[in-house]
């Protein structure tokens, strides 16, 4: 089944195109399930090349597909590791059934066919990304998450709002990408290729200290920004912009994945650089920290979301610098689980609530959509951390990891746990406000439980969100098991041994999550007045975390402003006086020299004659005075 | 044998009365007469030069001289026509289109 794994990335690439030049003949929902049915066949051959990887000790292979450009080691080869195979498994299944959500949510919209054209892009591009078997296709999908990651942002362009969000998503980007292709060269200059084959294994000889830092800090800017991390993750709250399919897929299951991933991949050279991996902690517990307290105070549903998918980045981030690489895969797939849930059940309430987002008019809707709130209730709980659901496992295992650790990362673990207990109240805060207390919507909105089609998604996250941490339990470690292959060249940090060690971190874990969850319930079940007034009792800190301290205003003071004064006075003052005047200087200047000269043109042969006279007689001179 | 120097004065002579004439005169066909006076003044000094240094290269460069020329003649005499017919007129200041 390996032979034919290049399927998993052609067959969405194929459903792609097809959709973009015959998408207009099919009708409606067709287009939608011929792209739901390509992605759910890479998921299917994806599992099948899978399979041989669960009996362990696989070290995978490398697939050689045609030679790009064998002189940087940059060939179309697919690593096929138990590493890339589960992100692999985790992007098409997340993916298939986000795809079935979406040909429920985009119903009616003018340009649905469109809209899975770039889907199933996204899903060729992301698989590219996690199957490359060398930095330059790693870069390829890198960059074409990205693009699609713009066009799905952009995607209802007439909206101003969202086609500023699409550029600013791009932009913040890009700065991430500087440092990620400086450190690619980087790379180049130090092993002579790109290829994940000669890079690992050759890595503790070849790199010094320094140049694995170097490495290690490009990286962790590129990561930054394809993240979401401090100080790049501006981009993501407003991307939110998008359709609630894109923001569930592309910005929170996968894409934003991409840098623990490439953190993860790359953890050879970050088993050098112990300074790298210490900044990528370090980023990853502040983000974490800074991400929940803004989701805190946050009124719109999606927003809500958006800042909870930035702080569990940052635990994954956290995870992965502390060298915990299996548990911060572990979290990634677990929060694609219930991240992706969170926001299409969010997609279902809006699309209920008529596009309404904002939670301070919603409420009561228990009754009225129960298979949505039942299934958020449960992603609710498994990102509060609340055993045996799927978060709890996840995020305990990094929390334990961190600790044992110790020294100076004990600050970070205890940044950890006050995130988790932040987490667990805000998302009980959301919980509450759309789905308990009076209805505080107008009456006509009239909101109704989506069509099956939409809710079948999210019963089937709500089972894996629940059952999908029992893979790695410290009773059973399998993924860790199924992982280390790809791990073999560093060395993992682990949760600690000791059984009683285990249960009071866990107990800790779990106390946090219960007493955020607990406070938030408790706060917002009473009437609006008294958590208005709870709220306010906060000022001025709560009005700081609404405005999400403003960063994007700092940003605008401290980078657009001086960026925008810059461009002014090159463009009306340097070019059109400097540049321009020079230009315009030069053919002013030939146009006087004609102006003078054009006098000696008479037109009269006469005057020719006697000025052809006269030099030949100058000419006749000087020869006589240089021959005597 | 005559002084060679008379014959440089003959030639002198003409090649002065052709640049004047050329610079005097405004009927291109009587220009074009003072052109081949001056020419031919050339060709005097060229063979007299020749035969005073007992080189025949002089005559040499003569014969060549003669056989371009009249290549040439015919080209000239054929402009001068042709403008004439488009014209009915062969004065040169009528002809100062190229004035700038």
């Amino acid at each position: 089944m390996v032979d034919l794994l290049w399927l998993v990335i052609a067959l969405p690439l194929t459903g792609s195109v097809v959709i973009h030049f015959f998408g207009r003949y099919l009708r409606e929902p067709a287009a939608g399930w011929l792209a739901t049915v390509m992605s759910a066949g890479a998921f299917v051959v994806a599992v099948t090349a899978a399979l041989p990887f669960l009996e362990g000790g696989d070290h995978g292979e490398m697939i050689s597909l045609w030679e790009w450009m064998p002189a940087i080691g940059a060939n179309l080869e697919m690593l096929w590791d138990p590493l890339s195979a589960l992100m692999a498994l985790v992007v098409t299944g997340v993916g298939t059934l986000i795809h079935v959500f979406a040909v429920g949510y985009m119903h009616g919209d003018e340009r649905f066919h469109r809209f899975f054209t770039n889907l199933n892009l996204f899903m060729a591009a992301m698989l590219i990304l996690v199957l490359g078997g060398n930095y330059a296709m790693l870069f390829l999908g890198w960059e074409l998450v990205g693009l699609c990651s713009y066009l799905l942002i952009g995607f209802w362009f007439n909206r101003s709002s969202a086609s500023a969000a699409a550029k600013k998503a791009f932009i913040v980007n890009r700065i991430g990408d500087f440092g990620f292709m400086v450190g690619l060269m980087l790379v180049f200059v130090s092993f002579g290729t790109l290829s994940y084959a000669g890079i690992f294994e050759q890595a503790g000889e070849t790199l010094s200290t320094g140049m694995a830092t170097a490495i290690g800090l490009l990286m962790l800017v590129g990561a930054a920004g394809k993240s979401a991390q401090i100080p790049l993750y501006v981009w993501l709250p407003d991307a939110m912009e998008g359709p609630t399919p894109v923001s569930a897929l592309i910005h929170a299951a996968t894409m934003v994945t991409a840098g623990v991933y490439l953190i993860a991949r790359s953890g050879a050279i970050f088993e050098l650089a112990p300074v790298a991996s210490n900044v990528v902690a370090v980023v990853g517990a502040l983000t974490a920290l800074f991400a929940a307290t803004i989701a805190i105070a946050q009124r719109d549903i999606k927003r809500v979301l958006a800042y909870s998918t930035i702080s569990q980045l940052g635990y994954m981030f956290l995870a992965v610098g502390a060298t915990a690489y299996v548990a911060g895969i572990f979290h990634l797939m677990t929060h694609a689980f219930f991240k992706a849930l969170l926001f299409l059940g969010a997609g279902s309430v809006i699309h209920a609530m008529n596009d309404e987002q904002d939670m301070n008019k919603m409420g009561g809707l228990l009754r009225r959509m129960p298979i949505t709130a039942t299934t958020m209730a449960i992603a609710t709980l498994a990102i509060a951390g609340i055993p045996p659901l799927a978060g709890f496992w996840s995020k305990d295992e990094i929390l334990a990891s961190v600790f044992e650790r110790g020294s100076w990362f004990s600050a970070l673990w205890v940044i950890g746990l006050v995130t988790a207990l932040l987490t667990a109240f805000y998302m009980a805060r959301q919980w509450v406000l759309v789905f308990l207390g009076e209805p505080r919507w107008e009456k006509e909105s009239d909101p109704r439980e989506s069509p099956t089609v939409m809710t079948a998604p999210l019963v089937a996250l709500a089972v894996l969100s629940v059952v999908g941490g029992l893979i790695n339990t410290p009773f059973r470690l399998g993924l860790e098991h199924f992982l280390e292959p790809s791990f073999e060249l560093v060395s993992l940090q682990l949760a600690p041994e000791g059984t009683f060690m285990l249960l009071v971190l866990a107990a800790l874990s779990v106390m946090a999550g219960v007493v955020g969850a607990g406070v938030g319930y408790l706060t917002y079940r009473r009437k609006p007045a008294r958590w208005r007034s709870f709220e306010e009792s906060f000022e001025p800190l709560w009005g700081m975390w609404e405005a999400a301290y403003d960063v994007d205003g700092l940003y605008g003071a401290v980078i657009v402003a001086p960026g925008r004064k810059t461009a002014e006075v090159a463009a009306f003052a340097v070019d059109t006086r400097v540049i321009d005047g020079a230009v315009n200087g030069i053919g002013g200047m030939v146009r006087r020299v004609g102006e003078a000269g054009r006098s000696i043109q008479t037109g009269y042969v006469r005057n020719y004659g006697v000025l052809f006279l006269g030099g030949a007689l100058v000419v006749i001179a000087f020869l006589a005075g240089a021959g005597s | 044998m005559v002084d060679p120097g008379w014959y440089m004065s003959l030639a002198a002579v003409l090649f002065a009365v052709g640049a004047l004439g050329l610079l005097l005169r405004r009927n291109a066909l009587v220009m074009f007469m003072c052109i081949e006076l001056m020419l031919n003044a050339v060709n005097l000094t060229l063979i007299s030069a020749g035969r005073a240094l007992n080189d025949l290269n002089g005559q040499v460069a003569v014969f060549f001289i003669l056989v371009v020329a009249a290549a040439e003649v015919v080209v000239g005499l054929a402009i001068i026509v042709a403008i004439f017919r488009r014209r009915t007129t062969a004065s040169v200041d009528d002809m100062s289109d190229l004035s700038g």
